[in-house]
C-alpha cells in the first residue's frame, strides 16, 4: 500500500545560481532537456510516485510557471481533492515575503494543516532525476526517522551558494550536516534538497520555530539537532544532476546526448510537461543532424551537431549549429555559425552571425533578443 | 432562456476502412494514425474546434474500442466541455428495436435526440476519413446566404477520377440541380466531400421521411439528397479550394503522408494559425545519432535514429538501428527497425519489429506497390512489394 503524502515543492530557492535563466522566471520554470522545464522532473517523480496533492511555494516571477502548470491537467494534477496548490507568499503590509525556507514553510502552515495526508516530501526544482520517493517514504518509516534527507555522492566541487553535505553512520543516521563546507577533490555526500517527514512532525517543527523566533531550517533546525533528532540520509545511487551554474546547467544538459541518461530519465517512466501541440519536426533534404535532441516543431535545413533544440527552432540553410542549446522558438538565419552558445526563448540569430563560447563558459543569449 | 447551440456537429466515424486492410483490421479508419503523430480523425475534430463548433457527436460502430480510448473525454481538442463536447455515440439497444447503423443517414437518424438537446439551427454532418484544414463557420456563412437548406462541400477533382465520388451538377450561383452518386459518365467534374450542412428541421423532417421508407439504403448520397433535391429543397454547393485528400486506400494515405514533405509542402501541419490538435505521446526529444543521415523527412517525438531516413514519416517513438536504412515510408509509433534491415516504399503499422537484416518493400520504381506490415508483429526475411502482412512472418 502507498503511503500517503502530501508534496512542497520550492519554485525559487535556487534562482540565484543561475541569474542568466532565471531572470524573468522561477528556477522551476527553467526549460531544459529539449521540450521540459526543470519542475516537470520534480513533478513527474511526485506524479509517478501516486502522490496526488502538490503544493508549490513560489515567491516571484511566477508568472511563467502559472502559465506553464495551467490546470495541473498535463501532469494528472487536476484533481477535485488536491492536484496543483499554487502557494504564493503570505504577508501583509508589515510582513515582507519570505526570506528563508523556514519562513516560507511559516507561511503554508495553512495549506498543511488543511490537508489529511501523513507525509510531507519537501524539494527543490534543480534537481534532474528518476527518484521513487515511495521508497524513500518506506525508507523513511522503517527507519522510524523524524527526518530523511536525500543525498547523493558528488565528487566535482559543488557550483550552488548553499548547500549541505551530510555524514551518515552505518545505520544511515547523520552524524554530520555540514552547511557550505570547503570542499577538496574527493568524494562527498551532496543533500539534494528532498526531505522526507511526518506531516504532524514539520506542522509542530514550524510552531515551535515561529516561537522560538528561529529563522533557518538548515542551521537552526538540522544542523542544530543532529544528535537529538533521527535524521536519516537516503542514498540516491542513480543518476542525478543538480543545476547549479549556467556552467553545469550545460554539461548537464549535454549529459542527455547519452544514450544511458536518456534511458533512465525517461525509460520506464514517464516525463509529463505542458502540451503545446506542435507538429513532428522536419528534417529537409540538405539537412546534416548528429547527435542531436530534437524536439517536435523543429525545422532543421541546416546541419545541427551535439546540441539540443528545443520546440519550435527554425535552422536555416547553410548554418551550422554545434555543442549548442537552443530553446523555444528561436530563429537561426541562413550561414549562421553557432559552437557553444545557449539561446533562450524566441531568440533570433541574423543571417551570416558568428557566435562561439567554450564548454566552461558558454556564449549565453537572453531571451527575446535579436542578434 | 432555452440553452441552445447554432450548429452541432456529427461525424461518421464507423466506416470499417476495408480498403486499408491490416491497418484497419483491429482499428476503425478514422484512427488510422497520420502524419507522425496525428490520427485521421484529428484533421474533422481540430477543424470543428478552431471553426468554433464545441459539439460533437462522433458516431462509431466497427471496431469502436482504439478510437473511443483516443477521443475519451475530447480534452486534447478542447472539446471537454459543461455544455456540448465530444461525445461517442454507438449503436445502442432501445425499446422498441435494436439495430446497428444501417447507412450513414440511419446513423444520424438513430442519434436524432441527442442532437436535439442541443437544440440546433444546423447541422454540420463530417465524415472521419479525411485529410484537409477547412473552416467550417465559413462554409456555414455561405449556406445562411443563400438560404439554402443542403450545403454541400465540393471540390474539383480531375475528370477521369470522378466517377469515384458524388458528382454536383451545378448552376452558376452555385446551386445544385442534379446530384450523381459515382457516375459512370460525370457531367461535372466537382465532387462532394462528403460534408453537409443541414438546416436542422429540414434534416429532422428527411431523416423522419427516409427511415419510414422501406426501399431506401439510407444513405446521405443515395437516398437522403436526391429525395431533397427531388422534393424542391434549395440546395447549394460550397466550393473548397485547398487540400483535401480522401486517404481510404493504401496508395492515397501513403500519397498524404508524403505530401507532408518538401520545402513547401502540399500539406502544411505546422501552420500556426490553423493548429490540428492530437492526443500527444508522452516521449522525450527524438535523438538523431552520430551515424544517422535524416533527410527530407518528418520525425516525431520519442524517435531514436541510428540509421538513415530518407524521404519517410516517422511516428514517436520509432527506433531505426544502424546500418539500417528507410526510404519512401510511413512508420508509425514504436516500430523497431533493426540493424541493417532496409524499408522501402512500405508502410509498418505500430509495435512492428523489422529483424536484423530484413528487406521489407522495393524501391517505389520497381512498379511492385507498396508493402504493408499490420501491427504488433515481427518480420524477417524479405517482404515483396505489393504485398501485405498480418502476422508474424520470416521469409518465404
Amino acid at each position: 500500500m502507498a503511503h500517503s503524502a502530501v508534496g512542497v515543492i520550492f519554485s525559487n530557492i535556487h534562482d540565484d545560481n543561475l541569474p542568466e535563466l532565471s531572470r524573468h522566471r522561477t528556477m522551476a520554470s527553467v526549460p531544459f532537456g529539449g521540450r521540459y522545464r526543470l519542475i516537470d522532473f520534480t513533478l513527474s517523480n511526485i506524479v509517478n510516485s501516486g502522490i496526488t496533492t502538490v503544493g508549490i511555494v513560489t515567491k516571484n516571477n511566477y508568472q511563467s510557471l502559472i502559465d506553464h502548470l495551467g490546470s495541473g491537467k498535463d501532469w494528472d494534477l487536476a484533481r477535485k481533492d488536491g492536484g496543483i496548490i499554487l502557494l504564493p507568499p503570505y504577508s501583509n503590509e508589515t510582513d515582507a515575503p519570505y526570506t528563508t525556507r523556514l519562513e516560507a514553510l511559516m507561511g503554508i502552515t495553512g495549506f498543511l494543516n488543511r490537508r489529511n495526508e501523513d507525509y510531507v516530501v519537501i524539494t527543490d526544482c534543480d534537481g534532474i532525476a528518476r527518484v521513487d520517493l515511495q521508497e524513500i517514504l518506506r525508507f523513511h518509516e522503517e527507519k522510524q526517522a523524524d527526518i530523511t534527507m536525500v543525498y547523493h555522492e558528488e565528487t566535482e566541487a559543488a557550483q550552488s551558494s548553499y548547500y549541505i553535505t551530510l555524514q551518515p553512520d552505518e545505520t544511515g543516521r547523520i552524524k554530520g550536516l555540514k552547511i557550505n563546507p570547503k570542499l577538496k577533490k574527493e568524494k562527498y555526500n551532496l543533500y539534494v534538497n528532498i526531505m522526507v517527514m511526518s506531516r504532524e512532525f514539520l506542522i509542530n517543527t514550524i510552531q515551535d520555530a515561529v516561537t522560538r523566533g528561529l529563522s533557518s531550517f538548515g542551521r537552526d533546525i538540522l544542523a542544530k539537532n543532529v544528535d537529538t533528532l533521527r535524521i536519516f540520509g537516503y542514498k540516491f545511487n542513480g543518476y542525478y544532476a543538480t543545476i547549479s551554474s549556467l556552467q553545469n546547467y550545460y554539461s548537464h544538459s549535454m549529459e542527455l546526448l547519452s544514450r544511458e541518461v536518456r534511458d533512465e530519465l525517461f525509460g520506464a517512466r514517464d516525463v509529463y510537461t505542458k502540451i503545446r501541440d506542435s507538429a513532428p519536426s522536419k528534417y529537409a533534404a540538405g539537412a546534416v543532424v548528429k547527435n542531436a535532441l530534437v524536439s517536435d516543431g523543429c525545422v532543421i535545413e541546416g546541419t545541427v551537431e551535439n546540441s539540443i533544440l528545443f520546440r519550435g527552432v527554425k535552422v536555416e540553410k547553410g548554418s551550422v549549429v554545434k555543442n549548442s542549446i537552443i530553446m523555444q522558438d528561436t530563429v537561426i538565419g541562413a550561414n549562421v555559425d553557432l559552437d557553444c552558445v545557449i539561446t533562450d526563448k524566441n531568440v533570433v540569430i541574423r543571417d551570416g552571425r558568428h557566435l562561439a563560447g567554450c564548454e566552461a563558459l558558454p556564449y549565453f543569449v537572453g531571451k527575446g533578443r535579436m542578434l | 432562456m432555452l440553452r441552445k447551440k447554432e450548429c452541432v456537429a456529427m461525424l461518421l466515424a464507423g466506416g470499417q476502412g476495408s480498403r486499408l486492410y491490416a491497418l484497419t483490421n483491429n482499428i476503425a479508419k478514422p484512427a488510422v494514425a497520420f502524419g507522425a503523430k496525428y490520427r485521421i480523425i484529428d484533421f474533422p475534430l481540430s477543424n470543428c474546434v478552431n471553426s468554433g463548433i464545441d459539439t460533437v457527436g462522433v458516431l462509431t460502430q466497427y471496431e469502436p474500442l482504439e478510437l473511443n480510448e483516443y477521443i475519451g473525454n475530447g480534452q486534447p481538442w478542447d472539446l471537454d466541455r459543461a455544455f456540448g463536447g465530444v461525445h461517442i455515440l454507438s449503436p445502442y439497444q432501445a425499446k422498441k428495436k435494436q439495430s446497428w447503423f444501417e447507412g450513414t443517414a440511419n446513423a444520424i437518424y438513430q442519434n436524432m435526440s441527442f442532437m436535439k438537446k442541443y437544440n440546433p439551427d444546423y447541422i454540420l454532418i463530417l465524415s472521419g476519413d479525411h485529410i484537409y484544414k477547412m473552416n467550417y463557420a465559413e462554409m456555414l456563412r455561405a449556406h445562411k446566404a443563400t438560404g439554402a437548406d443542403c450545403t454541400i462541400a465540393a471540390i474539383e477533382v480531375p475528370l477521369k477520377e470522378a466517377s469515384r465520388f458524388g458528382i454536383l451538377n451545378t448552376r452558376e450561383d452555385g446551386s445544385i440541380y442534379e446530384f450523381e452518386e459515382k457516375p459512370k459518365q460525370p457531367k461535372s467534374n466537382l465532387a462532394s466531400m462528403g460534408i453537409y450542412i443541414f438546416t436542422a428541421e429540414k434534416l429532422f423532417k428527411y431523416l423522419e421521411e427516409d427511415d419510414a421508407n422501406p426501399s431506401s439504403s439510407k444513405d446521405f448520397g443515395k437516398d437522403v439528397l436526391p429525395a431533397m433535391l427531388n422534393a424542391g429543397e434549395k440546395m447549394f454547393s460550397y466550393r473548397f479550394r485547398g487540400y483535401w485528400k480522401d486517404v481510404g486506400t493504401i496508395s492515397s494515405l501513403w500519397e498524404s503522408n508524403m505530401d507532408l514533405l518538401g520545402e513547401d509542402p502540399a500539406f502544411d501541419v505546422g501552420d500556426s494559425d490553423w493548429k490540428i490538435h492530437s492526443r500527444n505521446p508522452l516521449a522525450p526529444p527524438e535523438h538523431i545519432g552520430d551515424g544517422a543521415q535524416v533527410s527530407n523527412s518528418m520525425v516525431a517525438l520519442g524517435c531514436e535514429v541510428d540509421g538513415t531516413v530518407i524521404h519517410s514519416v516517422l511516428a514517436s517513438n520509432v527506433v531505426v538501428e544502424e546500418g539500417a536504412v528507410v526510404e519512401d515510408s510511413v512508420i508509425m509509433a514504436g516500430t523497431v527497425v533493426k540493424k541493417g534491415a532496409k524499408v522501402r516504399y512500405s508502410i509498418i503499422d505500430e509495435n512492428v519489429v523489422v529483424e536484423e537484416g530484413a528487406v521489407v518493400g522495393e524501391p517505389k520504381e520497381a512498379g511492385n506497390g507498396i508493402a504493408v506490415l499490420g501491427r504488433n508483429i515481427t518480420v524477417a526475411g524479405t517482404v515483396a512489394g505489393g504485398k501485405i502482412i498480418d502476422k508474424d512472418y520470416k521469409g518465404e
